[in-house]
């Protein structure tokens, strides 16, 4: 059977680099403080009149120049965000215009910060059904549009930016299959509701959640590819929080993996984040080129999902 | 089991997730104010305390428990 994989990766953060100092000249917190409860040292964010669509074209822009493909081989375009307030076109026709490409097959894909790995899944799914040749999967975040900034429980964590990849068939799946699913039983822990929102969590419930609950589902999603963890050149989980990240990446079992610390400098970008880091990864060479590579998302829902991917 | 013996457990944890010396652990002491043990460290102590004590202890029971006194109360009711 034909599979897929990502043979390029682009990715793009705003100018503005905002430091944990210059969040409390706003807010009763301290550097001290954010980065022994979440682990960030700075996030950027995005200007006003910067939306999630420009930051998804600018992400995808790269990954297509990077992939060596021109806009009019794509035919799919799918964009996991949950902060484009705008309803219609989604977010996906506006990548597809701003780039140029003809004719593909766009949308939106809302699982909050397990995105990515949804997107992707669906794109691979595609490939595989014959209903797509060469796809574009994004993750792209304004979170800062949805953040209270008078609330520092939440105002240290959210940030923007976006990340992409170019999915394309392959002999060799290149990409494996999906874990996902979710635990509705806990659909208010994390929240974005109403008419102007603003992002609410209860910190412990997903904490408890991520830190002790998912380390055996990210250990499935490598069994589901046939990959032993101890195999993984890297894992790249959601940059929820490092208080998160590292218990998973312990539990995982991959000493010897590298393991994505990009909130350090990036925040929390929800559904940005993981290809965010991926790209950043590969850019800097830290990933031999086909070593497999654990994605796995997981947040609002609260939903999970997770691949093994090949590095590009 | 009396409650100094699920404080003596308690302690333990606390010593293991959160470096809290196990002489300061007394029933009066409030767990965020007094012991400096944040709000996810919380968690894992209630994880720990879940698997040693063989109790449940719900998301939303969580933030009632203060001090070591009402971790004490809530263990030895559902042990």
């Amino acid at each position: 059977m034909t599979g897929s994989r990502i043979v390029a990766l682009g990715h793009y953060q705003p100018a503005r680099a905002v430091s944990n100092d210059e969040l409390t000249q706003t807010l009763d917190t301290s550097d001290e403080w954010i980065q022994s409860r979440v682990g960030i040292r700075s996030r950027r964010i995005a200007a006003a009149d910067e939306t999630v669509a420009d930051m998804a074209a600018a992400a995808a822009e790269k990954a297509l120049a990077n992939s060596g493909l021109t806009a009019s081989d794509i035919d799919l375009v799918t964009v996991a965000t949950c902060s484009s307030m705008d309803r219609c076109p989604n977010v996906a026709a506006r990548v597809a215009s701003a780039l140029g490409i003809p004719a593909p097959a766009a949308y939106d894909l809302n699982t909050a910060c397990s995105g990515f790995s949804y997107a992707l899944a669906t794109a691979d799914h595609a490939i595989q059904a014959g209903a797509a040749r060469n796809a574009l999967v994004i993750g792209a975040e304004k979170l800062s549009d949805i953040t209270d900034w008078t609330d520092r429980s939440t105002a240290v964590i959210f940030a923007d930016g976006a990340g992409a990849a170019v999915v394309t068939p392959s002999e060799e799946p290149g990409i494996g299959p999906v874990l996902w699913g979710s635990d509705p039983a806990k659909s208010d822990a994390v929240v974005i509701e109403g008419w102007q929102p603003h992002i609410e969590q209860a910190g412990q419930t997903v904490f408890r959640w991520a830190a002790f609950a998912l380390p055996k589902l990210a250990v499935e999603a490598c069994e589901k590819a046939g990959v032993k963890p101890s195999e993984l050149a890297a894992f790249v989980p959601h940059q929820a929080n490092l208080r998160i990240i590292e218990p998973l990446a312990r539990k995982l079992g991959s000493p010897d993996a590298v393991v994505s610390k990009d909130i350090v400098e990036s925040g929390n970008t929800s559904a940005a984040s993981i290809p965010l880091a991926l790209s950043k990864l590969v850019e800097r060479r830290e990933i031999p080129s086909g070593a497999p590579v654990l994605l796995f998302g997981f947040g609002g829902g609260l939903t999970y999902a997770g691949q093994v991917v090949c590095c590009p | 089991m009396t409650r100094d013996e699920i404080r003596e457990g308690l302690a333990e944890i606390l010593d293991e997730v959160a470096g809290v010396d196990t002489a300061d652990v007394e029933e009066g002491k409030s767990f965020t104010e007094d012991l400096d043990v944040d709000s996810l460290s919380m968690v894992e102590v209630v994880v720990a305390a879940e698997e040693k004590f063989g109790v449940k202890i719900p998301d939303d029971e969580v933030q009632n428990l203060k001090t070591v006194g009402d971790a004490v109360t809530f263990i030895e009711k559902h042990i």
